[in-house]
């Protein structure tokens, strides 16, 4: 028995040593990556994280002006309404004025004719091009994805075993984290070797290859702030991260707010189980 | 049910009224409040009553969301995000049934891991072990149509992926794949009868749990010594012994599962499920659920061909092959001595198969290339090696510890034996507390 354990470690060593000769080889160069994103996304400080997390108001509506008056040519979010805005802080009557700045299509009327009319808070946020095929066209070919969930639908993988430790540390914002970075990577320069085919922008961060056909989307004082904030791309790209979190997950203070009511409640709870269980079991060995 | 007679006796008149016609209360007092229980069950035996309760949840959850779920392919993916932006509490709806599907598997997984280390499946307890692999395969198919009807990216895409498998079968492949797809690539029809099947299923799944209780409550439950109950001071009384520490244990794994669902509720999901399902577009690594990733694992090992059967066939009946060799594990085992704790050589080989599992599911989330595929055909050879080679070969060579005489003389000799060597913070002999 005990030579067939230390025949089985032997080849458990060679094997593993084999392993670690192969993972070396397997490195590749700066020019020719092959694993993407290329540099992973810096995690940032966001007020919605962790257990008692909430929405910061005012950067959700800065974040929102920079979706308003820069990501919207391109990206649609059409499964949030404009009722939803309330979320970020505006009165109904604000809702009411931002939806009636956007024009949507209904229809038919009485005559049979789709017509314009200006949006109304139970409406969607209508999107930027008429059909996917239209949004493709004026785009090179690939329609911008819509923003409802972009926050969620995008996260850098983070490998054994950081992932074990998100689970204590609570690490729910790999979305908003790869937003940021991938604005704010527009600037870095590739290496040197590197082709970047035609069309397309190299961003280390880019979740899917060394480049990408959005072009830097965002600069320095693009969007005004009226509350002071610095007009920066760094900044711009916190608060549209913040907002679209937001947009991807509007109950996030309601589901942490609860949960810590449900947490709280079951501990509690468990301790007077245990309690009692172990007065049930006092004369018994076990 | 437990083989001794009834002593239940009805209180009141209609109490006794009933009994006479359906002695209902009588059924569940017989195998919930007066059924004998091993004295010695530790936190690995609560995990049936976990489960039950899992259950339970996932299927209450479940019948509210279908009141606002749509399978269509055009309607899917939107109004499972109207339930989770405008339905009253829906996030909190769905992300219960989300993560209470892995919930599920891991408590089912402690299950299966509890009865392979404890020898729950020896003799006489065969056809018990083999109505919980009827129910874990039910849960499977559950879970994968389950994963299908939010109709995202890996919901299409895994669903391509795994009907695809039955398209290895020799001559009837094609045809049963296009039966579970209802036409020739995952669509509409798909989408409808899955929808279908993941809300039937998981009743089947309560079904079996019926027979599995009752079979187990026809032999009786095992214990961490192995050894058969003798005499009446080997049990206590279900109630209240059982219920309170099951309860103790159904508490604290809520608990951890509430963790999830409030504060990391996206942890063990795929984000390219939050894209709608695009059949033009394939995700770059297309991964299924976490608890399929060890079979995945094994799936993409055989990347050689075996005589006639080439890769992909036998890929596929690697997969199957390692849940239908569960089935007949009462059978490889050959062992005399039913718990681990008695046998050496089994509890290490035990460890490492954990090890393994977990090894290969990790692998299951890596692309098949580079040293991942020597790993994972290592890690296969391990996982069949356990049940095939070393559970018969161990019985009948390994050299188990003494047993002791009874249960009741097994815990009389850990509390007095716990009261010389105490380990830190382990509460000595409780029964003198005051």
């Amino acid at each position: 028995m005990k030579t067939i354990l230390s025949g089985l470690a032997a080849v458990g060593l060679v094997f593993s040593a084999a392993v670690a000769t192969a993972a070396e080889e397997g490195g590749h160069s700066a020019a020719e990556p092959t694993h993407f994103p290329i540099l992973k996304p810096q995690e940032m400080d966001w007020s919605f994280a962790g257990p008692f997390g909430t929405y910061d108001k005012g950067q959700l509506q800065r974040g929102f002006k920079v979706y308003r008056e820069v990501c919207s040519a391109c990206h649609s979010m059409n499964l949030v309404a404009f009722r939803t805005l309330e979320g970020l802080g505006y009165s109904e009557a604000q809702v009411r004025a931002i939806a009636a700045e956007y024009t949507v299509t209904d229809g038919p009327n009485a005559d049979g004719e789709m017509f314009e009319r200006p949006a109304l808070p139970s409406d969607h946020f209508p999107s930027p091009f008429p059909n996917e095929a239209a949004a493709a066209a004026s785009n090179g070919g690939a329609a911008p994805p819509d923003f409802s969930l972009i926050a969620k639908a995008r996260a850098v993988e983070r490998g054994f075993p950081t992932f074990v430790f998100d689970v204590f540390t609570q690490y729910a914002e790999s979305g908003p984290d790869y937003i940021h970075a991938l604005l704010t990577g527009y600037e870095m320069e590739p290496p040197e070797g590197m082709e970047i085919a035609e069309g397309t922008y190299y961003n280390p961060y880019f979740i899917a290859g060394k480049s990408l056909a959005m072009a830097q989307p965002i600069s320095d004082g693009q969007v005004t702030y009226e509350d002071g904030s610095p007009e920066t791309i760094d900044q711009y790209s916190r608060d549209v991260s913040a907002f679209l979190m937001w947009a991807a997950e509007p109950h996030l203070e309601d589901r942490k707010k609860t949960g810590f009511r449900v947490m709280i409640f079951l501990l509690i709870f468990a301790g007077l189980v245990y309690l009692t269980k172990r007065k049930v079991w006092t004369e018994v060995a076990h | 049910m437990a083989g001794g007679h009834s002593t239940y006796t009805p209180s009141s008149g209609i109490g006794r009224w009933v009994d006479k016609r359906l002695p209902l209360p009588r059924l569940v007092y017989d195998s919930f409040v007066a059924y004998p229980v091993p004295r010695n069950l530790n936190y690995a035996y609560t995990f049936g009553g976990i489960l039950s309760i899992m259950l339970v949840v996932q299927i209450l959850t479940g019948v509210v969301l279908a009141m606002h779920y749509a399978a269509s392919t055009e309607l899917a993916f939107a109004s499972v995000e109207k339930i989770m932006r405008d339905v009253n509490s829906g996030w909190l709806l769905r992300y219960m049934h989300a993560n209470g599907a892995s919930f599920f598997f891991i408590a089912v997984y402690i299950h299966i891991f509890r009865g392979l280390y404890y020898g729950s499946y020896k003799a006489p307890r065969e056809l018990l072990w083999i109505l919980g692999c009827i129910i874990y395969l039910l849960m499977m198919a559950t879970a994968f149509m389950g994963y299908v009807l939010p109709w995202g990216q890996m919901s299409f895409w895994g669903a391509t992926v795994i009907t695809g498998f039955f398209t290895a079968i020799p001559l009837v492949g094609e045809w049963i794949q296009q039966l579970l797809l209802g036409g020739f690539a995952v669509d509409n029809p798909t989408l409808n009868r899955f929808y279908s099947l993941h809300y039937l299923l998981p009743f089947m799944i309560a079904g079996v749990v019926v027979l599995h209780v009752w079979a187990l409550h026809v032999t009786g439950q095992t214990n961490p010594t192995g050894i058969e109950v003798k005499s009446k001071t080997d049990t206590v009384a279900f109630t209240p012994y059982a219920t309170i520490k099951d309860g103790f244990a159904m508490v604290v794994f809520l608990a951890v599962y509430a963790y999830f669902v409030f504060y990391i509720p996206n942890f063990l999901g795929h984000p390219d499920n939050y894209t709608i399902a695009n059949s033009l577009k394939t995700p770059a690594h297309i991964v299924p659920e976490w608890y399929f990733l060890p079979f995945y694992a094994i799936l993409r090992a055989i990347t050689f061909n075996i005589g006639p059967i080439d890769s992909k066939l036998g890929g596929v009946l690697a997969m199957f092959g390692a849940i239908a060799v569960l089935f007949v594990v009462p059978w490889l085992d050959t062992s005399k001595v039913r718990s681990a704790v008695y046998r050496p050589w089994y509890k290490l080989f035990f460890w490492l198969f954990v090890i393994n599992a977990l090894f290969l599911g990790w692998l299951g989330s890596r692309p098949a290339e580079g040293w991942y595929i020597p790993a994972m055909q290592l890690s296969t050879l391990y996982y069949f090696g356990f049940f095939i080679i070393i559970m018969p070969l161990l019985g009948l060579i390994e050299t188990p510890r003494r047993l002791p005489n009874s249960i009741t003389e097994a815990v009389l000799a850990k509390t007095r034996g716990g009261a010389t060597v105490t380990p830190e913070g382990a509460a000595a002999a409780p029964e003198k507390r005051a």
